[in-house]
């Protein structure tokens, strides 16, 4: 027994800690109880339900146009991306053909979610790793993103611009020549981050050949996302079960090999010049139309089963319906991307440092409040 | 071969410093990147976006006339039952009994600012204010009723 | 004019001392009296020195994160420091329950005297030195190093796995980057032949050891500069006390005045720091002079020497501000790979070097 009591170590002589539920790097409830050997970790286990809101029981009481909006509180950071696949689920069931335009609204909106929530994260990331500028200059895009979220959808965060059918309204008159400017600061700004953080050699040093992800563990994990194409799977939902038109897009699914940290912080960086490459082509292009498809004003979902999966940010995000023909679902279930993500974090930190454990939440990119819905 | 390598790194590593140093170096000569907005300060000139989601309002004509018949289709499309509206039976000078609304509860304090009540009114009797700043002391001050008291129905709005 | 602003310290406390003993008969009361008047010079110098380096430090990484930085209290935002420590001060100091209170209590007193010791030796201007010791380097390098001592007290005492964590680490680093900062010292003590820190500045009359001492000097210079800079754990090596994975390391327990002590020997420290690399390797309170352009050399002579102190002193600070709000922090056995693996090497190597050229008499 230690000096310090009998509550400080473990008979083995491991060192217990608390990581969260208040710790500045898990980005939110997120407690992980550790087991250490001086510094390096001998096991992690996480502790869920600290923010869980019961968003599934929620939705079987609220119709199917109104269950949308309670989605945009689980991955915050892919709101509009978690409406999408929630309207695209009740679209299924009823059969409605969106409208083209709607289509287009739809994935412009969900890239530059996409894309928001990629600069959020890169300068988390930074942030977790003790370099606090780049926290700034990642806000100052973020912040030109959510201009344009605002002017078109009236929120900044969770924009509930998804309707079964449709968007609720048409873009604003802005819109195009907004995305248009932000396209352009962003671009230019990848050689700044390049700089202060890419190319840094603390950085390199803290995030090259840590927490290693082998490609059979991030299947058997169901590991998706950046997180699972960082460790060479094949994934991207947008490529293989296309919804709302990817089809007809020209993009590349960005997989790579290594599993380690800078391979998904590169993943990442490379998804979000994919993300700039969808939207310019989409942006000039805005086919003409309506913005919602005919649907009823009280829906009812034929008696079956819906399932619609899509990309958010971080991963695959399920969306399973069943009804038994009423108004409201008889049961939701959400499939969300960080829970699995989060499964996988053991395997990964299991022999490396604290500070390891810190970059590894970080690239895995965890939004606390999808683990728990 | 060795000290190639040793001193290759050093040199790399330098230099990758010096890089990110010239970058905060640049923010810190160039103010004029600041980006701060200093808010209580801007409230003359800060105006948010015409589709900015603030607070549901019933516009009032001159007159103190607003456009709800009170449908409670609104009601209906509240997720959280934010919107309350306590309907009483007006009789017309022809005698016939017409509904029309006592009082359009608001409860701030439950709004998630969806938008689905305004895109389910039927005759357009309520819109987003842009307004932004709600706190109160207390919640109960957020409890709002929309329609003016003395107000009726617009004519014609059915 | 330029006598007028340089008054000698020594000439100073002799006079004060002299007027004060013809007052007081006493010996002893004499001596309390003197300690006492001591005391409140420091500290009327070291606690606005704090706010000046506060005040920069935010004001510093504001400007590199796009930010404005504190601008409401007083004349752009200069008294928010001291509205801070006003609101620390009236902060509970809270006490864990499990923790040993005495050491508790101790630890930020000792940190807070070892960094104000320090001070002793430094010479802000031309005679102006508080005291002159014939070892003063020396005496900076050995006192410096008893401030970990404080940061295990504080670690150890708090009854908190995450102090303990922080200040294990501290101790790992600071022994360790003792060996560079002494290393780099040695290179200048060789040049000089003296450990006396006036020697040391009149040796640079002639020109700063930064230019005379060619390559090898700068090599130590920079590993001064690095290794000074986790030696008082600040980021990018600031792992003892690293927000993002220990929370605040040996200081998580600490509130209130005790946590401002901690904060006020840090910035001590910074300070000394850098003012010990202004007086070894930037000629201290010397002006700057270039070989024979008399007129040049004329009107630098003409500045006060103790601004020409303060001007390099603070172009240090700042440069090590900059190192805390542009790099990631190193992991803990990154930190100890840089030490030994290149940091001591080099200098091991680069005293050999300094060595051969004080021999040969190559400088100049």
């Amino acid at each position: 027994m230690s000096l310090l009591g009998e509550n400080f170590m473990t008979e083995e002589g491991e060192f217990v800690i608390n990581m969260g539920p208040q710790h500045p790097s898990t980005h939110g409830v997120l407690h992980l109880k550790v087991w250490l050997d001086g510094e390096t970790i001998k096991k992690v286990q996480p502790h869920l339900g600290y923010i869980h809101r019961s968003i599934e029981k929620m939705s079987e009481r609220l119709s199917y146009r109104n269950f949308i909006y309670a989605t945009s509180r689980m991955d915050y950071l892919s709101a509009h991306i978690n409406n999408q696949a929630c309207a695209l689920a009740v679209e299924k069931g009823l059969q409605v053909e969106v409208p083209a335009r709607a289509q287009a609204i739809r994935v412009l909106l969900a890239e530059l979610t996409r894309l928001q929530s990629h600069q959020l994260w890169w300068g988390c990331t930074g942030l977790d790793l003790g370099a606090v500028t780049p926290f700034f200059y990642a806000f100052r895009e973020r912040e030109a993103i959510m201009e344009i979220f605002e002017e078109t959808c009236g929120a900044r965060l969770t924009q509930n611009f998804c309707v079964p059918g449709g968007v609720m309204y048409d873009v604003n008159p802005n819109f195009q020549k907004r995305v248009k400017d932000v396209m352009q600061q962003i671009k230019s700004k990848y050689r700044e981050y390049e700089e202060i953080l890419t190319g840094n050699v603390i950085f390199e040093n803290r995030t090259k050949g840590v927490g290693y992800l082998s490609k059979e563990d991030a299947i058997s994990f169901g590991v998706t996302g950046p997180t699972a194409r960082a460790s060479g799977i094949s994934c991207d939902i947008r490529k293989w079960f296309p919804y709302d038109g990817y089809e007809k897009l020209d993009f590349e699914e960005v997989v790579m090999e290594g599993g380690d940290c800078y391979t998904r912080y590169m993943a990442r960086i490379e998804e979000m010049k994919q993300s700039v490459h969808i939207i310019e082509q989409m942006i000039d292009n805005l086919p003409e139309g309506d913005i919602q498809g005919k649907t009823k004003n009280v829906i009812k979902l034929p008696k079956g089963e819906f399932y619609q999966k899509v990309e958010t940010a971080r991963g695959e995000l399920g969306v399973y319906i069943v009804s038994d023909g009423a108004a409201s679902p008889y049961r939701i279930k959400y499939r969300s991307p960080n829970f699995s993500n989060l499964s996988a974090l053991e395997t990964m930190s299991v022999g490396t440092k604290i500070g390891d454990l810190v970059a590894i939440m970080a690239t895995i990119d965890l939004v606390i409040p999808d683990i728990d819905r | 071969m060795f000290l190639k390598d040793y001193f290759g790194t050093i040199f790399k590593s330098i230099k990758s410093l010096l890089t990110g140093m010239r970058k905060t170096g640049y923010y810190f000569t160039h103010p004029k990147e600041i980006l701060t907005e200093e808010y209580p300060d801007n409230r003359a000139t800060l105006k948010m976006f015409d589709r900015f989601k603030g607070e549901v309002t019933m516009p009032h004509n001159e007159n103190n006339e607003h456009r709800c018949t009170g449908c409670q289709a609104c009601e209906i499309a509240c997720p959280n039952g934010t919107i309350k509206i306590i309907t009483k039976q007006e009789i017309k000078e022809d005698g016939k009994k017409k509904k029309a609304i006592e009082a359009f509860v608001y409860h701030l304090e439950l709004c998630t600012l969806c938008n689905n009540c305004i895109t389910s009114c039927p005759s357009d009797a309520i819109v987003m204010a842009q307004t932004y700043e709600h706190s109160v002391y207390d919640k109960t001050q957020l409890k709002k009723i929309l329609n003016k008291p003395g107000s009726k129905i617009m004519e014609g709005v059915e | 004019m330029n006598q007028l602003l340089e008054i000698s310290f020594s000439s100073l406390a002799s006079s004060i001392h002299s007027w004060l003993s013809s007052a007081i008969a006493n010996a002893t009361i004499l001596n309390v009296v003197e300690m006492a008047i001591a005391g409140v010079c420091l500290l009327v110098f070291l606690v606005p020195l704090c706010f000046v380096l506060g005040y920069m430090e935010r004001k510093v990484a504001a400007f590199m994160q796009l930010r404005l930085g504190p601008n409401r209290v007083g004349p752009k935002g200069t008294l928010q420091i001291v509205a801070d420590t006003v609101k620390l001060i009236f902060k509970e100091g809270l006490t864990p329950n499990a923790s040993d209170k005495f050491l508790f209590n101790l630890a930020p007193i000792i940190v807070v005297v070892v960094s104000m010791l320090v001070m002793a030796p430094i010479a802000f201007a031309k005679n102006f030195q508080l005291w002159d010791l014939n070892i003063g380097v020396l005496y900076v390098t050995s006192i410096s190093s008893i401030a970990v001592i404080g940061i295990l007290m504080a670690g150890w005492s708090s009854y908190n796995k995450y102090s303990l964590l922080g200040a294990m680490r501290s101790g790992a680093q600071i022994v360790s980057y003792e060996l560079s900062v002494g290393l780099s010292i040695i290179s200048i003590v060789i040049m000089t032949g003296s450990l006396k820190i006036s020697d040391i500045v009149m040796s640079q009359a002639d020109g700063w050891w930064i230019f005379k001492g060619h390559l090898p000097i700068f090599i130590s210079f920079v590993i001064f500069v690095i290794a000074s800079t986790a030696e008082i754990n600040r980021a990018p090596f600031d792992l003892s006390e690293a927000e993002q994975e220990l929370t605040g390391g040996f200081h998580t327990e600490y509130s209130g005045m005790k946590f401002a002590m901690f904060l006020l020997a840090e910035y001590i420290n910074l300070f000394v720091v850098s003012a010990m690399a202004a007086t070894l390797f930037l000629g201290g309170w010397m002006p700057f002079h270039i070989g024979h352009w008399e007129a040049f050399n004329h009107i630098m002579d003409f500045i006060p020497s103790s601004l020409w102190f303060l001007g390099k002193t603070f172009a240090i600070i700042f440069i090590i501000m900059q190192f805390r709000w542009t790099f990631p922090r190193l992991r803990v056995d990154q930190l100890l790979n840089l030490e030994w693996k290149y940091l001591l090497p080099i200098s091991m190597v680069n005293i050999i070097l300094v060595t051969i050229m004080a021999i040969m008499g190559w400088y100049l």
